[in-house]
């Protein structure tokens, strides 16, 4: 029997690689293949900046349009980086939904030889790099015609890169818990990212301090690793106009960076094993082929 | 007598009854004209109806998440130091928004999930009406998201206390119904688009949301938009409906309505009309036109 000049491959990391970027591509496909690039871009955009413009019109109400205030530039950019929450954990948890429920492929990835998580947070890329269009769109726009309180000169880049990295990949292991709770679950599974998400945009004080909210809900905010990770990017950006809030004021640039790296170390631990877990379930209850119809 | 070969036909595994059998010497009875009409509607709104009963997931998924987008906006008002009545607006917003995603997923996007489960087709080979279908849907629909709304509103204005100052019961009657028939009618209108569209069908819809969101005024008045943009945002029902209800119930409605709630129940009475019969005309029009382009069937995932 002649052997073939097929070349496979045991190294795990290789196969985290291989599994990462073909997914990668994937999503990238699954998500901008049904329209012309134009109206791809243009779709991609609308959504969140109406979402940016629902909060420009209500503060606007209120304040006759005192956009110079500290609490604009709060506002506003902690709902423009919060478009990574949504786009990142949903599009990780929303790839199970897709490759079970529409393209019933999911099966097939459990038989290839891949890793299955590495595929998962792959096919997220897509969303973050569309996510990333929106956020600096976004914040152009508040620069240019909204007053926000940008100084190019002060930004701090290395905080804001090191601060973004280590949120980014904080995020991709939210997801992957959503995409593991996403294999257990039947009904309303489509709303699970947008549900973590809209829990998350209410107690991380993206779009509000959080001395706003009564005093027995706080403590879910502080626990939360997005909270700290966009109190970094305000200040990374808007540094004297973040720290002016109380929230965190007390501790230092240092301290909060240490703080999210805690978290994310913590909460990337739960993830990998409650995803690990749920992969688990879902094989032995024969859930991986399941097609819901919902 | 013996149909099928088949031992798992249902011919051979189901006992025959004679309550199925035709009773008229091999003639079924079938409705047709206005009783089949009305048996679709029944029909069609039935699962949406009696769905809800058997799962009641919804209550957390269909109205605790919804109230985390409310109670975000609520904050954003109260850290901005608003008035307590756009807390309010706000709240009811928040309801509403319940009816515009009802519209716009259980209703534009459904002949499109039907397309997708290979549904469509069997719809449209029945002798029944499409247009009783989709009234059957509106129907379910609108019971099924009205709990959810009332829910909201119920929670929303305990957590927040939202003090309510209603100036006219009948109005208000008035201007929901009439939003809702408005809203439908739109709803029933556009799903006929959705007989043409594949996969872009998901991503319209979903675009559909925020947009809506801002330019309907769910959070805020529309007033604060120019008079122009506020105009055209009128043609989507609910912006007219929410702006005559913020009037009706807030005490500081009045001062902060676009126009008056006479001239929005007007509004709101030709939208009703104008969005039904072009829905029915777009129907036609539609079916006929995917039928002849082979769309009905196809499935491009």
């Amino acid at each position: 029997m002649q052997s073939t000049d097929l070349q496979t491959t045991q190294n795990p990391l290789s196969i985290y690689s291989r599994s990462f970027r073909v997914a990668a591509w994937l999503g990238w496909q699954i998500e901008s293949n049904w329209t012309d690039p134009f109206l791809f871009a243009v779709y991609s955009i609308i959504k969140p900046l109406a979402g940016a413009g629902i909060l420009v019109v209500m503060y606007s109400v209120i304040t006759n349009g005192n956009f110079a205030s500290p609490i604009f530039s709060y506002i506003y950019l902690g709902n423009a980086f919060y478009v990574y929450v949504g786009a990142i954990m949903s599009g990780i948890s929303w790839a199970v939904i897709d490759d079970r429920e529409h393209y019933k492929t999911l099966k097939y990835m459990y038989v290839a030889p891949i890793n299955v998580p590495a595929y998962l947070i792959g096919r997220g890329v897509a969303r973050f790099l569309v996510a990333s269009i929106t956020v600096i769109i976004t914040i152009i726009i508040g620069f240019l015609f909204l007053h926000v309180n940008i100084n190019l000169a002060s930004i701090n880049w290395l905080l804001f890169l090191v601060s973004l990295l280590i949120g980014v990949i904080m995020l991709a292991l939210l997801g992957l818990s959503l995409a593991g709770i996403s294999l257990l679950i039947v009904n309303n599974v489509w709303f699970i990212g947008d549900a973590v998400a809209g829990a998350l945009f209410l107690f991380s004080g993206a779009i509000f301090p959080l001395e706003v909210l009564p005093a027995w809900l706080r403590p879910i905010g502080f626990a939360m690793p997005v909270t700290y990770w966009l109190e970094l990017l305000r200040r990374s950006l808007v540094g004297h106009i973040a720290e002016a809030f109380p929230t965190l004021q007390s501790l230092s640039n240092l301290q909060l960076i240490g703080i999210l790296l805690g978290l994310t170390v913590i909460f990337g631990t739960i993830s990998f094993f409650l995803f690990r877990y749920c992969e688990h379930v879902a094989q032995e209850r024969g859930l991986l082929d399941m097609v819901t119809n919902y | 007598m013996r149909v099928s070969n088949n031992p798992y036909s249902p011919s051979q595994v189901l006992p025959h009854h004679d309550g199925i059998q035709p009773s008229d010497g091999g003639h079924l009875h079938k409705n047709s004209g206005w009783r089949l009409y009305l048996q679709t509607v029944i029909a069609r709104s039935y699962p949406r109806v009696v769905g809800q009963m058997r799962d009641v997931s919804w209550m957390f998924f269909d109205t605790l998440l919804p109230l985390l987008s409310v109670c975000t906006y609520v904050f954003v008002y109260r850290a901005i130091h608003a008035p307590e009545d756009y807390i309010g607006f706000v709240v009811v917003g928040g309801a509403m928004i319940a009816f515009w995603m009802n519209v716009l997923w259980g209703m534009s996007s459904q002949l499109y999930w039907e397309k997708e489960q290979g549904n469509l087709a069997l719809y449209i080979m029945s002798p029944s009406s499409l247009m009783a279908m989709l009234l059957g849907m509106a129907l379910g629909g609108l019971f099924s998201t009205s709990l959810r709304a009332l829910m909201i509103i119920v929670l929303g204005s305990l957590f927040f206390n939202v003090q309510y100052a209603i100036a006219s019961f009948s109005q208000l009657f008035a201007v929901f119904i009439l939003a809702m028939v408005a809203l439908y009618g739109l709803g029933m209108m556009t799903s006929s688009l959705y007989l043409l569209l594949s996969r872009e069908a998901w991503h319209i819809s979903n675009l559909a949301q925020e947009p809506v969101y801002l330019f309907s005024g769910f959070y805020f008045p529309i007033k604060n938009f120019s008079f122009w943009i506020s105009a055209v945002a009128s043609l989507i029902p609910l912006t007219m409906g929410l702006d005559a209800m913020r009037q009706l119930v807030f005490k500081t409605g009045p001062t902060l309505g676009f126009v008056s709630v006479p001239i929005e129940i007007i509004v709101l009475c030709v939208l009703s009309v104008v969005f039904l019969i072009a829905a029915r005309f777009m129907l036609a029009y539609m079916e006929k036109l995917a039928i002849r382009e082979g769309r009905l069937t196809e499935n491009r995932r």
